[in-house]
């Protein structure tokens, strides 16, 4: 039981740092710019199938990884430059409509490209296997990468937050719209790069989780109700609430689904401990994020609307 | 003088044909063509029109419309199909949860409806209609064979999963009900989960000898991509659903050696069978699946009662499709008492077939399996 429970933490965890390559670009274009982009994870799909579509075409993951960033950054940025920048004096209503349209223009798109039938991605031959970890339990080799690279990405983009002068500039967007363009920094530029980073990473997360799950039109969708979850969790703009809030979810879900249908069937018979276990389980993530806006109305990491 | 007889019986005989053909049947198709599941709408369309196709019988129109795997969408598309296309017969609905917001309006409307995969229990039992044909099978006769063929080959403590919705209980009610080893672990995972690591880790812990699961579509090929790369080795048995030939590919070789249960299997050995898998590779350039298989003898069904009686003289032509007179993919078709099949259940096992992955019969699970609802209808 306590091997188990040790897997179901890396489990957790493994969630949690993918949940944070989508929840950290999409709080990043909120926080920048103050746009609702519905379509973040159309871009997650875009990522998916370009690895999956460059992979079966040169033979190779790394190639399809490559690709993923590329297409996911260029989708992004034609977005933007084409759609996007028309609708950042917007209301947030419209803004919604606009992206929503774009999801399903890139979900039929896709269609149109690649057809209705999922397509095929594999983990790389030398990340396929088992680890025995401490503790004495099997691991997937290839989750434990994910979890590796999921945080050298988030190491990466708090150094380029932190460190450098386009983190300072994405620093000031988020701070004053109005004063970091009347100090000259070309803001049309700025909001073009941000979007295509938060796109990027998108497409990355799509090609990590597409060799795991299935890549398909529509895969996006769920995934960005749960980064939607992490950014009102996190506090909207925050990178640093976005990892909290992405780890939080992540073991929520995980150790709520593995741990209620036990906790239930101490007093209640098998059948009903599995119903109402599973049932609440798939309703804890909804119940945090309640309980976080009561105590904390802005997020943990916000700042006061 | 003989001669004139017989000209004349032609004639008549020609006349009282003609009569029987003379109304044109007009079908509405709903179906789901876009959004996730799209590709088992497309394939239970393609393979209806093939038939059609093939019968080239100018008497039968097909409208096709998409649900998008929205109830409110197909009641919406039906009403318009019944009240402004004056539809005499609907099929093609997919999921369950659209066929109980369509299908008992529509037969109380007296039109018919023809199902291609969708079959509530609700429709099998009480709810049963004489207007109301189900092609492919009673949702959960896939699941009981599992069991059957579960329990035929020794398994004794099987660990069990299904999505939590109700075709998903059906699902491992089914399967119980036809199981008799134990249960090492029941769950019900989030409809549309796409993680299954959590899951995974249970079953490893579980001690159990088989796992059931019945995860359609897209969960599906994340729970078996995921579950070859755990490294768990415990045999895994589920419904055609899991293992059907939309996303055997997607799946790659992680479903290789996988037992699943079927009504349907492109080596089912008749005539009627070669010649649908050829000519549908040949029009559609990939290998049907069980849903196009449905769509196939759906449209053949209805094909066989046109020739038989006229669409306006409902009751002669609720004969005619019960008599069920064509020729099915699966060999003999017979409808039950409550007009569904009563059907042999086959085993099957995913082989390569040079770089194509598909499914191979290796054993019979049920034989001549009727639904475990048709006490309860009063028809």
């Amino acid at each position: 039981m306590f091997t188990l429970f040790l897997e179901q933490l890396l489990n957790g965890l493994q969630s949690g740092v993918m949940l944070f390559l989508m929840a950290s670009g999409l709080t990043l274009v909120f926080g920048v710019m103050g746009l609702i982009n519905l379509a973040h994870g159309s871009l997650y799909m875009v990522g998916a199938f370009a690895c999956a579509a460059v992979a079966a075409w040169t033979g190779s993951f790394w190639l399809g990884l490559v690709a993923s960033l590329m297409a996911a950054a260029i989708a992004g940025a034609l977005v933007e430059i084409l759609i996007i920048r028309r609708l950042y004096n917007r209301d947030h209503l419209d803004q919604v409509l606009a992206t929503f349209a774009l999801i399903l223009i890139f979900s039929e798109g896709t269609r149109w490209i690649f057809g209705s039938f999922p397509l095929f991605l594999s983990v790389p031959e030398f990340l396929t296997g088992t680890v025995v970890m401490p503790g004495d339990f099997q691991y997937p080799l290839f989750r434990l990468a994910i979890i590796i690279a999921g945080f050298a990405v988030a190491a990466g983009l708090f150094l380029l937050i932190g460190k450098t002068r386009l983190g300072i500039r994405i620093r000031a967007g988020e701070a004053d719209r109005g004063m970091i363009a009347a100090l000259g920094v070309d803001i049309d530029r700025l909001y073009t790069i941000v979007f295509a980073l938060g796109a990027a990473l998108a497409g990355l997360a799509g090609a990590f989780v597409g060799t795991t799950q299935s890549v398909q039109v529509g895969m996006g969708e769920p995934v960005l109700i749960l980064a939607f979850v992490v950014i009102v969790i996190g506090g909207i703009g925050s990178i640093k609430g976005a990892l909290v809030g992405s780890l939080l979810v992540g073991f929520t879900d995980t150790m709520g689904r593995f741990l209620l249908p036990h906790a239930f069937a101490t007093f209640l018979d098998p059948a009903s401990a599995t119903a109402i276990g599973s049932a609440l389980a798939s309703m804890l993530i909804y119940i945090v994020m309640a309980l976080v806006l009561f105590l904390r109305p802005s997020g943990l990491f916000g700042t006061e609307a | 003088m003989k001669g004139i007889k017989t000209t004349i019986a032609a004639v008549a005989a020609l006349l009282v044909a003609g009569a029987a053909q003379a109304d044109p049947v007009k079908v509405g198709m709903i179906t789901t063509l876009s959004g996730g599941g799209a590709s088992l709408g497309i394939d239970a369309r393609d393979g209806f029109m093939l038939a059609v196709k093939q019968a080239n019988n100018p008497d039968l129109e097909v409208v096709i419309e998409d649900d998008q795997r929205k109830p409110d969408v197909a009641v919406q598309l039906a009403d318009k199909m019944i009240q402004q296309e004056k539809v005499d017969v609907l099929t093609g609905i997919i999921w369950s949860n659209l066929a109980m917001a369509v299908v008992p309006s529509a037969v109380a409307q007296d039109k018919f409806y023809l199902s291609v995969n969708a079959a509530p229990s609700q429709l099998a039992g009480k709810g049963c209609n004489a207007n109301y044909f189900s092609v492919s099978y009673q949702n959960d006769n896939l699941h009981e064979a599992a069991g059957g063929y579960a329990s035929s080959a020794g398994y004794e403590n099987a660990f069990i999963l299904a999505p939590n919705y109700p075709a998903g209980k059906d699902s491992l009610a089914g399967f119980k009900r036809f199981f008799f080893g134990d249960i090492a672990g029941e769950v019900y995972t989030k409809l549309g989960q796409t993680d299954y690591a959590a899951e995974i880790a249970e079953i490893r812990a579980s001690g159990a000898d088989s796992v059931f699961f019945f995860l359609p579509g897209g969960m599906g090929i994340a729970f078996m991509k995921q579950y070859a790369q755990s490294g768990v080795d415990i045999p895994l048995i589920g419904p055609a659903f899991s293992m059907d030939q939309g996303i055997l590919g997607a799946v790659g070789d992680a479903a290789l050696g996988v037992k699943n249960t079927s009504n349907w299997s492109k080596d089912i050995d008749n005539a009627t069978n070669k010649a649908f898998v050829e000519s549908f590779v040949a029009e559609y350039d990939r290998l049907p699946s069980l849903y196009a298989s449905y769509g196939f003898d759906t449209a053949n069904l209805l094909l066989s009662a046109m020739g038989k009686a006229n669409v306006n003289d409902k009751e002669a032509f609720r004969d005619a499709l019960r008599a069920a007179d064509f020729n099915s993919v699966r060999g003999k078709f017979v409808f039950g008492p409550n007009q569904h099949p009563i059907q042999d259940i086959y085993v099957r096992e995913v082989v390569k077939e040079g770089d194509v992955l598909t499914n191979k019969i290796v054993g019979v699970a049920l034989k001549d399996h009727a639904d475990a609802y048709a006490s309860e209808c009063s028809m």
